[in-house]
């Protein structure tokens, strides 16, 4: 297991140092790296305010009960 | 004959500043209102965690900076382990801004502000603002190409604006100086002024629904 | 007119139990977890940096001719002006606003002593450097301006025939196997021995050393090595690979196919469209947008509009969507 772990911290899966693929359109200039960044971002966004939250039961069961600080 | 006071005396209206602190201090943030146990009921989305993920990642880029700090700056160009932590930290700083904005995007089309909470938008948004320069400073203590290049290119902005004149990116004793202790200690006491005011505050009631 | 329609009340209505302290740990855990997980994925960049003996080595021709362009006081840090000297090179400011001169030189830097003259001073035992640098420094201005020139003049020739790749002068010619650049130009007095042996010093990794504790033993200061490496060529050509440029969006780019500085996105942008793009002062102008931007930022509670938009592009139903669909219920008497 040490050795695993003496791998992992020397090395890592999947080897990112070359030099990046570049998305251009008209004058914008990004990096492959930076697209996927701002595009999770908003994925996570959008997920985060769809998403069903856990609870429900909870905070109805407190709506009914009308439970106040 | 009684037994002595094992606390000092509390008076109803104290006139040492330490009463007075305390009494601000309690009565802004009773103990109940710092720590509840509950929250309004419609807290009841994913967009919620992001401000605790926000302060999560701070932890982890402070713990990871730690370790970095307690070593020095050339350990992580030298070892595995500190590369570790070098990757850790730089991670935890991507993974700050991720949340920080999914955050701040949230608290925005929640208009958060409202309700007399104008000054939580305020430190969270200056929070942000100096994070940014924390982060510069960051790259560029970095001692490798980068900061090399970094360094280099930002030093026209900085000269520009006036500011190269007392805040030299080249200098890394300076940067470094500014990375580990002056910026960090800003950003943390602007979190915790905003963590505090939410908790003052509450979270953000929803928006009336508008009469169709 | 700052005051908004803020009709919102303190909450009266219920509250759920929700552990504010667990959801810490959990978040805390959940972080570390992803941070770690993305360095056993993808670990981070340590491209090693670059040093003057390597520049030096690598590109001997542009080391050359950075030197004498120090030397003769037209480099780009020689012009550059506050923070470094008096100059107005690249002094930047925005109608009546001059911060950089206003805040003046605090980093005096003197091209021609700091990286040519003091450091070869250091070297010891060359009786041909110490009569050229003697020379050199008992000579008049205007004479060590025309020396400077007539030196520099076959290697400006060299490098822009090098950039828009056509044949290279016969004039400046590179020893493949010593390194050594000889630079065939007359009427340039003492100046060919000394930058000869500025080459050698920097080749040895001796100026790397030189500009750093030149002034005390305990250095943290890089400014005066980085300087001079800008000036020359070899930062941007490792930048332009790395799309670190300004005109490659490079502000929000890290070195190889990492993530960058996505954060600094309104940074550079102001500089790739005009009239900013092509300005002297591009940098005030930039900042000083950006200074407004993040005014307004941290007033939006305070500006009518801005702070409206939420209430109109109505995306708070979605988020309290179970907070509206229980309204519509009655409460439990």
């Amino acid at each position: 297991m040490f050795s695993e772990l003496h791998v992992a911290v020397m090395g890592a899966v999947f080897n990112l140092n070359h030099p990046a693929h570049v998305i251009e359109w008209h004058f914008i200039k990004l990096s492959v790296a930076n697209v996927v960044v701002i595009g999770l971002m908003l994925a996570v966004f959008a997920l985060a305010i769809l998403a069903p939250f856990p609870g429900a039961a909870s905070r109805n069961a407190a709506r009914r009960s009308g439970d106040g600080r | 004959m009684s037994a002595p006071p094992t606390q000092p005396p509390v008076s109803a209206r104290p006139g040492s500043w330490t009463g007075r602190v305390r009494e601000a201090a309690v009565g802004a943030l009773p103990p109940e209102k710092l720590l509840p146990e509950g929250q309004p009921t419609y807290v009841a989305s994913w967009i919620y965690v992001f401000g605790v993920a926000s302060l999560a990642s701070l932890a982890v880029i402070i713990g990871s900076g730690t370790i970095l700090a307690l070593k020095g700056p050339a350990w992580w160009h030298f070892t595995g382990v500190g590369h570790f932590f070098n990757s850790v930290h730089l991670w935890a700083v991507e993974l700050f801004f991720f949340v920080m904005v999914v955050h701040l995007w949230g608290k925005y089309w929640m208009a958060a502000w409202r309700g007399g909470r104008a000054r939580v938008w305020v430190t969270g948004a200056v929070t942000f603002l100096v994070a940014v320069p924390c982060a510069l400073t960051g790259y560029v203590s970095q001692q490798n190409f980068d900061a090399q290049w970094i360094s280099t290119q930002a030093k026209d902005a900085m000269n520009g604006t006036g500011i190269g004149a007392f805040f030299n990116l080249t200098n890394f004793g300076q940067m470094y100086s500014y990375h580990v202790l002056l910026l960090p200690v800003a950003v943390i006491a602007l979190v915790v002024a905003h963590v505090l005011l939410v908790r003052r505050h509450g979270v953000v009631p929803p928006l009336p629904l508008e009469k169709r | 007119m700052l005051r908004s329609r803020d009709d919102t009340q303190p909450w009266s209505g219920s509250y759920a139990p929700y552990d504010l302290v667990k959801e810490l740990c959990i978040a805390v855990g959940v972080i570390a977890l992803l941070a770690v997980l993305l360095t056993v994925l993808f670990s981070s960049p340590d491209e090693k940096p670059s040093t003057i003996g390597q520049w030096s080595r690598q590109l001997p021709v542009d080391f050359v001719a950075t030197a004498a362009k120090e030397l003769d006081g037209t480099s780009k840090t020689a012009e550059y002006g506050p923070p470094y000297n008096h100059n107005s090179g690249s002094v930047q400011h925005f109608f009546l606003l001059h911060p950089q001169r206003w805040l003046g030189v605090s980093h005096p830097i003197n091209t021609e002593l700091d990286y040519v003259i003091d450091p070869l001073e250091t070297i010891p035992g060359d009786p041909t450097l110490k009569s050229a640098l003697a020379e050199y420094q008992a000579a008049a201005e205007k004479t060590r301006k025309a020396w400077g020139e007539a030196y520099a003049k076959p290697l400006e020739e060299y490098e822009k025939a090098s950039e828009a790749n056509k044949p290279l002068p016969k004039t400046v010619t590179v020893n493949e196997s010593t390194g050594e650049v000889s630079v065939q130009a007359s009427g340039a007095g003492p100046v060919p021995t000394m930058m000869a042996s500025l080459l050698t010093l920097a080749r040895a990794g001796g100026l790397d050393g030189s500009l750093l504790t030149s002034s005390q033993f305990f250095q943290t200061d890089y400014t005066k090595p980085l300087l001079f490496m800008a000036d020359g060529g070899l930062l941007e050509k490792r930048a332009e690979a790395q799309h670190l440029l300004g005109e490659q969006w490079g502000m929000m780019n890290e070195t190889g196919s990492y993530p960058g500085q996505v954060w600094l996105w309104l940074y550079t942008f102001w500089y790739q469209i005009e009239p900013i793009k092509s300005s002297p002062s591009a940098d005030l102008q930039a900042m000083l947008i950006m200074a407004v931007l993040s005014l307004l930022f941290v007033c939006i509670p305070f500006l009518p509009g801005i702070r409206d938009i939420p209430r109109r592009i109505p995306l708070y139903r979605v988020i309290w969507r179970e907070h509206y669909r229980s309204l519509g219920a009655p409460p439990a008497s």
